[in-house]
């Protein structure tokens, strides 16, 4: 590691008694691309933090450019060069791309007035040199993730950053946009420029990196270039033992139907959309960000205004009624965790019954049955072997894995007879990832209907028999059997022929 | 895993205003030997009692993630009805105790009437609750103004005031009334599916309309649930002075109550909050009013120490949360 551009060496962290990096050592070369993987929790993110200034290290060095440097906040690291493109983005929802790439760091005027002109050609320039065709002037709130995430990329290049650091840059993009970065970070490596990518997307992770770094419990247990590392030797050098299957055996026994949507449509949001779905059958919702998926689920749970028909069980569904889809045994998990999902300040426990509270106390002021609310923690704790110290622990305290887990247990405790699931894996490591497919995979086997909607592919092609596919607010069409493959969705989604391949 | 444990400390949250409290207290009992006596402790709880049942109110709404600006012109405008109509009852004839009961009934019912009002105009009409309660404080104390024509309605009735300066075994009436209501109170918020779904609508609106919670109702209960509080106090400051000054009852009970609320603990931003700490909330902002008076600081200058301890308060809080 003799071309270091940085270099942590030795580092360790501990947060009151609970030691979560011992001795890491790891180092990222002028313009190479580090994958840093690991599940939830195995320290990534603080070993990010480190580099980014965010926090200090109890013991260890930093090194840049072979130079020792001591990182007290975030503006120190932005000195030496290295910048944290966030997961969830940090940008000025009302500013313009120009205000916001510059933000706290404005070129000013004669007289102190800030140089409008200045900051919009520079902007400009950068967004050229990205490639990237948005306008200065507009406003963040008008971007997609996509280009907000290259406002992001465009900010760390305004201070001359020289190392990237990119935090599951990848989560909230479609496959064309995926490639489309992969295709910038390339160009920016090219220029020399340094990166650590982290994410759980292994076949990425392969794809776009030079080096590998695997973390697990807060030590570094695997370094290797990238080309001889499988997916599949990624994650069992996380996990620290084999995984067999992700996936488990699919035992589909369809019943009745359970659901079904007639002519759906819900205004500039999506259109004339069908489904049934029977007891035991795990159905895919797949299709691009946008393609107005979670919209479909949002209009049936009676979460956002619509017409056209739903049944459940034969019974039709008032709209606009989130109460009635519930007493008619619908679950639903929400995309965004902690947006809609779940409550980061309330226990676990809370955030369990937090649906099916009117099933634990009678009218709206009767008393809470404490024992039978504490019976259900007992119970999710058990089967979803949920990590926390108690039910009473507040869920900001959890891992992302388990306050998925939590959530999950949310949609389930009204015991629904249809779960709806959206991106049931965002955010979440191998593990608990096979954790949540074999669950869902029970669920089915007890004749739960489910309708799993996935930006993954692969999650979509392992877990279902039959795939509805939408494009633009309507339904593309239907696969199953043979024709259930990767390319076949991918032409649905995007209507393209080549589909990613292009 | 990666499940950070916090060292056991003390709960600041929960007991850090009854620890200042305690420190006040002995403060005070340092400053002036006259300050333990019961009549003196007695008498600060009484004064309390009117601002601090405005605050059991207040509680629900912040802790949805709402305030109430109008609180102290509702209960003027609640007031000046319930006397108006008790006179109206007594010049048809009516005993004093049938017209001690009008006057409870109509407080209550303005108060709720008030409360519902501004509830409606959060919910259906969308506007921020600062908003709505800044236009209906201005209503209300203009409309206690002009039927008083900025005067003072006195009550006719004698057993009406004499109920609001009696003593239950030795405890002032308004004050049992505040324990009475904050005991059902703290059960209401910890205990109830209400109570739940109050902290939830404060916690994240999203996560609680998303889990199939009427956002709007719970909202709007708790600014009825306020108007009612505002009612029962409305009624007892009326009875203590056997009258209702249009301009002088409920002046900035708004910001004791809020600041009562929120020495107590409770989060400005919704989501977390507690009832008995409202109360303690309630007793240090009356505990330093009596300190000042006893060691002679100008009744002008505490305004002054008012405010530095409820930003101070908010200031400890926020450090403990980081």
């Amino acid at each position: 590691m003799e071309k270091s551009f940085a270099l942590l060496e030795n580092i360790e962290k501990s947060f009151s008694t609970v030691s979560v990096l011992k001795k890491v050592t790891v180092g990222v070369g002028q313009g190479e691309i580090l994958g840093l993987i690991g599940e939830n929790g195995a320290g990534k993110s603080t070993l990010m933090k480190i580099l980014s200034g965010i926090h200090e290290p109890n013991a260890g060095r930093i090194l840049v450019e072979g130079k020792e440097r001591r990182f007290r906040r975030p503006a120190d690291a932005k000195a030496a060069g290295i910048a944290l493109v966030p997961q969830e983005f940090n940008l000025c929802p009302d500013l313009s791309v120009a205000e916001n790439v510059f933000l706290g760091a404005e070129p000013l005027a004669k007289g102190g007035l800030l140089d409008q002109a200045a900051m919009r050609t520079r902007s400009a320039a950068l967004l050229a040199e990205l490639g990237a065709r948005i306008d200065p002037d507009a406003r963040i709130s008008r971007l997609s993730a996509a280009q907000k995430q290259i406002v992001e990329i465009c900010k760390a290049l305004a201070f001359d950053a020289r190392l990237l650091i990119l935090d599951e840059p990848t989560t909230v993009l479609t496959p064309v946009e995926i490639h489309a970065l992969f295709a910038l970070m390339r160009a920016l490596k090219a220029k020399g420029m340094s990166m650590v990518y982290i994410s759980h997307k292994l076949g990425e992770v392969k794809e776009i990196c030079d080096r590998v770094a695997i973390l697990r419990d807060g030590e570094l247990v695997h370094e290797a270039p990238a080309a001889g590392l499988s997916p599949a030797e990624m994650a069992s050098r996380m996990v620290g033992r084999e995984l067999s299957e992700i996936y488990p055996e699919p035992a589909e026994v369809r019943g009745e139907v359970l659901l079904k949507v007639e002519g759906l449509s819900s205004p500039g949001a999506f259109e004339g959309v069908s489904l049934e779905l029977r007891s035991g059958e795990v159905l895919g919702l797949a299709g691009l960000v946008g393609a107005g998926r979670t919209e479909v689920a949002e209009a049936i749970m009676g979460l956002r205004p619509a017409s056209g028909r739903v049944e459940v069980g034969g019974e039709e569904l008032r709209p606009g009624r989130p109460r009635e889809a519930i007493a008619a045994g619908v679950g639903y998990l929400s995309e965004d965790r902690q947006g809609s999902g779940v409550i980061v300040g309330f226990s676990v426990n809370e955030n369990e019954t937090l649906a099916s509270l009117p099933s634990y106390a009678r009218g709206l002021f009767g008393p809470i049955d404490r024992r039978r609310e504490r019976a259900a923690a007992e119970k999710w704790a058990r089967l979803f072997s949920i990590k926390a110290a108690s039910a009473d622990e507040r869920l900001e305290h959890l891992s992302g894995g388990n306050q998925q887990k939590v959530s999950l247990a949310k949609s389930l405790d009204p015991a629904p007879r249809v779960l709806i699931v959206d991106e049931p894996t965002r955010g979440v490591d191998v593990g608990a990832k096979r954790e949540i497919y074999r669950l869902l995979r029970d669920l089915a086997a007890e004749g739960i209907a489910i309708l799993l909607i996935s930006s993954e592919l692969e999650e979509v092609l392992g877990m279902c028999g039959r795939v509805l596919v939408m494009r633009e607010g309507r339904a593309a069409g239907e696969l199953s059997g043979a024709g259930l493959t990767e390319e076949g969705i991918m032409f649905l989604a995007t209507g393209i022929k080549e589909g990613v391949s292009a | 895993m990666t499940t950070i444990r916090k060292a056991p400390r003390l709960d600041f949250e929960r007991f850090g205003s009854l620890v200042a409290l305690a420190v006040l207290a002995a403060a005070s009992a340092a400053l002036s030997p006259h300050f333990l006596q019961p009549q003196n402790l007695l008498n600060i709880l009484r004064q309390v009692s009117y601002t601090g049942i405005i605050g059991l109110g207040m509680t629900f709404v912040i802790t949805a993630g709402g305030i109430d600006l109008s609180v102290g012109s509702l209960a003027a405008f609640t007031g000046s009805l319930a006397v108006l109509a008790m006179n109206a009852a007594a010049a048809k004839g009516l005993s004093e105790p049938s017209g001690v009961a009008v006057a409870v009934a109509v407080a209550l019912f303005v108060g709720a009437a008030g409360g519902a009002a501004n509830g409606l105009l959060v919910t259906k009409g969308r506007i921020a609750p600062f908003i709505v309660t800044l236009g209906t404080m201005a209503i209300f104390r203009s409309l206690s103004l002009y039927m008083a024509d900025a005067g003072e309605f006195r009550s006719q009735n004698q057993l009406y005031g004499s109920i609001g300066s009696a003593s239950v075994l030795g405890v002032p009436v308004p004050v049992w009334i505040l324990l009475a209501l904050a005991a059902v109170l703290s059960l209401a918020l910890r205990r109830t599916r209400y109570g739940r779904y109050v902290r939830a609508v404060g916690s994240n609106q999203r996560v609680a309309r998303y889990s199939a919670i009427d956002v709007d109702r719970v909202r709007f209960v708790a600014y009825l649930l306020n108007g009612l509080a505002v009612g029962v106090s409305a009624t007892l400051l009326s009875m203590r002075f056997n009258s209702v000054g249009s301009s002088t009852l409920g002046q900035s009970y708004e910001l004791d109550a809020i600041a009562a609320v929120i020495i107590g603990g409770t989060a400005m931003e919704g989501g977390r909050g507690t009832v008995w700490g409202t109360i303690v909330g309630a007793v240090i902002l009356g505990v330093i009013n009596n300190m000042l008076n006893m060691v002679g600081v100008s009744p002008y200058l505490q305004g002054t120490v008012k405010g530095l301890v409820i930003i101070g308060a908010v200031f400890i809080q926020r450090r403990r949360q980081e």
